[in-house]
């Protein structure tokens, strides 16, 4: 496909899309809901094929119930819409009056807070049509790169942009780019890290089902700056859903001639491949990760050599996260400025946030970089449910720490969260009201990384067993002062002396939690008490005694 | 286990047309060692599980030591080398489900279908499983029962649901 082609079926398809007075726009996450093609059969029964267009998308934002339905261009919502709705929703386009039982103000109301980079669009596209996105002006970045721009003009584009790795370490994109371009070596790889492990994190599922074209397109421009020709994503086995759209939209692209020989009618090749993870969440580390890719047990190994020298089977290899490369199309087709100035100083652009546990509104938001942790989960989130208190929220999951009340006022970007001894992370975001014993929840973290620990080093192996057992024996009431005292001792020992980044960060939950809710541990060790009555202590003392 | 019943299972396997999958998986690995998890998801997909035979013949059709197909087999969660019961249910034990209730209903679940966590009932309906996370996290407590997600259920409505589903089968 050429520049033109790529152009003309853009404005082809929009064309198309004008030829319609309306649009309904359906979203749910159900893969059972049969919505859409109700209303397609009842356009067909009102003989309207030609006025109303129905379109399936993944995303629209959070705040109100699926099934959601966006009735265009009037720009209204309407929540819980089902098939007993389907006469009321014709009549209204009829009639030009909305339905007031169903609209939902909430949605448009958070989207106004929000500043949408990496989601923009997705409440338009359909994820299993490459045509949607290329409306939406997808694709054109790429083309223009190729015909118009040098591979070192796309480096420093995104070294300009000042965009940093959403993966967790935020690591500057590109300087690791430009890493990868200068290494020697004939054969180069790209790699999608979809490994999403951290429990509460969704942002990398949602952004791989509402539109994988955008993670493509961004890969693609990767492996065109810094000389690559073979892109692998490793995509966690438990998104079945991720994966069959992945292997659609490569399709699709191949078809076209967006993925495969001669892309643009340049010189350049480039394909995919999809790897399955299988349940390992080390695997998220990269050098784990390049293992598990070549068929191997997923264990860590030294650094240097970094990947960006020595990765795949030696060759230079970039990696990067779901969320790193969906900034990637953007940022080509907007140029770098207009990315450097959305967000803070030394954190550039955007982060996605998926908000779950003890909050009225879950799901994911997408705010610029710097704006207050507070906004987030009381604007966005809708505060906490059943008139309960907000206690802490975690961020960075098992790597991540728990930040109380008294923080909520931080600007939300790396350097602010690290001070309060958490990350950004992936950006999982869990909300915990009293309901929640932060001991506890340093025993999850714990029994998490004990669990998920490959066993290579010793101070993660041994020390995540240990301080599994030494946080059990607080929460059922056994624990003495001197425990904390060890805990802290093993926390050093592991933060300095592990190879891997599982075993450095997984002493941070319980970290964060020592320091902001000590006095919890101290109820557990000397009062004999739980004051979220989670623990069950009472029972273990009657037993003993 | 006799050299001979290896053999025998082995071409069994060969004639069994679910084993095609497998094979064309290898192939489409060019029979390389890197395409070795690959090959071992085919093989759940189309037996539900791991067997050694399976692991035998995979080290055999990919020139690559049996204990290094095992190593990688045993190393990943994911991979199961018990046979899973007419029915799965897989509670998340990930963070969002975990403070939203998660531990309750594996105990409720445990207890009123008399299977243990990570086990298959005696009478091999239900297999008990735990994830990690699987995504749901806005839909907390989540669980995934025969492929299909439900959240944000109650433990009552989980048994409730649960049940007619043990018994329709
Ligand atoms: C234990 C562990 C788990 C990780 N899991 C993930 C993950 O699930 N997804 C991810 O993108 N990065 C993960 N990372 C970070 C990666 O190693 C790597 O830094 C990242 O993919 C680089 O991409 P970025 O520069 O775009 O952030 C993990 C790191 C560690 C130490
Ligand atoms: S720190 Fe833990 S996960 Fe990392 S290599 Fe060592 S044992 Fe494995
Ligand atoms: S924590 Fe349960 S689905 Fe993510």
């Amino acid at each position: 496909m050429t520049p033109e082609e790529l152009h003309d079926l853009c404005t082809q398809e929009q064309e198309a899309a004008e030829q319609y007075p309306h649009h309904l726009y359906v979203c749910s996450s159900d893969p059972k809901s049969i919505l859409a093609k109700d209303l397609r059969q009842e356009i067909k029964k009102r003989d309207k094929e030609k006025t109303i267009c129905v379109h399936e998308v993944g995303f629209m934002g959070l705040g109100a119930e699926e099934p959601i339905v966006r009735v265009e261009p009037q720009q209204v919502y309407y929540q819980r819409v089902g098939a007993e709705d389907i006469d009321a929703l014709f009549d209204s386009l009829d009639s030009g009056k909305s339905i007031e039982r169903l609209a939902c103000e909430t949605l448009p109301e958070l989207l106004k807070h929000q500043r949408l980079v990496v989601l923009d669009k997705n409440d338009r596209i359909n994820p299993n049509r490459i045509e949607d996105y290329i409306a939406c002006g997808g694709y054109q970045a790429l083309m223009r790169a190729l015909t118009e721009q040098s591979p070192a003009q796309v480096l420093e584009e995104i070294t300009q942009s000042g965009l940093r790795g959403r993966g967790g370490a935020g690591f500057p994109t590109g300087l690791k780019w430009n890493l990868v371009a200068k290494a020697q070596g004939e054969k180069k790889y790209v790699v999608c890290n979809a490994d999403e492990g951290d429990p509460g994190a969704f942002m990398d599922r949602m952004i791989l089902e509402c539109n994988p074209h955008r993670v493509l397109e961004g890969m693609l421009l990767a492996g065109y700056a810094v000389g690559a020709s073979q892109g692998y994503i490793y995509i966690r086995a438990e998104y079945p859903l991720a994966i069959k759209r992945l292997r659609l939209a490569i399709k699709q692209a191949q078809r076209l001639g967006l993925l495969g020989h001669r892309i643009g009618e340049v010189g350049f090749d480039f394909n995919i491949e999809l790897r399955l993870g299988a349940g390992a969440f080390v695997c998220g580390e990269e050098t784990a990760l390049l293992g598990s890719i070549a068929g191997r047990r997923g264990t860590p190994r030294p650094r240097p050599p970094y990947p960006a020298e020595r990765g795949l089977w030696n060759a230079p290899t970039l990696i990067n996260n779901v969320e790193t490369f969906a900034n990637i199309a953007p940022i080509m087709k907007h140029g770098s400025a207009w990315f450097a100035n959305i967000g803070t100083e030394k954190s550039k652009g955007t982060k996605v946030f998926a908000l779950a546990g003890r909050v009225t509104y879950t799901g994911l938001v997408e705010v610029p970089m710097g704006v207050p942790l507070r906004d987030i989960i009381f604007k966005l989130g809708g505060g906490i449910p059943n008139h309960c208190e907000f206690k802490a929220v975690q961020t960075g999951g098992p790597s991540g720490g728990c930040i109380p009340a008294e923080h909520l006022d931080i600007s939300v970007d790396y350097d602010s969260l690290a001070q309060v001894g958490s990350i950004m992370g992936s950006g999982g975001m869990i909300i915990m009201d009293e309901t929640s014993c932060m001991v506890d929840v340093a025993k999850f973290f714990m029994a998490f990384c004990c669990e998920e620990s490959c066993g290579k080093c010793i101070p993660c192996r041994v020390g995540t067993s240990q301080m599994y057992h030494i946080l059990q024996r607080i929460t059922n009431g056994q624990g003495t002062l001197y425990d904390l005292e060890l805990l802290e001792e093993l926390c050093d020992v592991m933060q300095n002396t592990s190879l891997c980044g599982l075993g450095q960060t997984a002493p941070n939950p319980l970290l964060s939690t020592l320091r902001f809710f000590r006095h919890e541990y101290l109820a557990h060790i000397l009062d004999k008490q739980c004051p979220a009555k989670v623990c069950k202590i009472h029972k273990v003392m009657e037993a003993v005694s | 286990m006799s050299a001979k019943t290896d053999v025998m299972e082995a071409s069994e396997q060969k004639a069994d047309p679910r084993w095609r999958s497998v094979e064309k998986t290898m192939r489409q690995h060019g029979y390389h060692a890197n395409g070795l998890i690959e090959t071992l998801h085919a093989v759940q997909e189309a037996y539900g599980c791991l067997d050694e035979e399976a692991l035998r013949r995979i080290a055999a059709e990919l020139r690559v030591a049996l204990s290094h197909v095992y190593g990688v087999a045993t190393f990943y969660n994911y991979f199961t080398m018990a046979p899973p019961g007419r029915h799965t249910c897989v509670v998340c034990m990930g963070t969002a489900c975990y403070i939203k209730g998660a531990g309750e209903i594996m105990e409720r679940i445990s207890k009123e279908f008399n299977v243990a966590p990570e086990e298959t009932s005696d009478d091999g309906n239900l297999s008990l499983l735990s994830a990690r996370c699987i995504g749901c996290c806005g839909q907390a407590p989540a669980l995934v029962v025969d492929g299909e997600i439900w959240g944000g259920l109650s433990a009552d409505e989980v048994i409730e649901r649960l049940r007619r589903v043990l018994n329709d089968a």
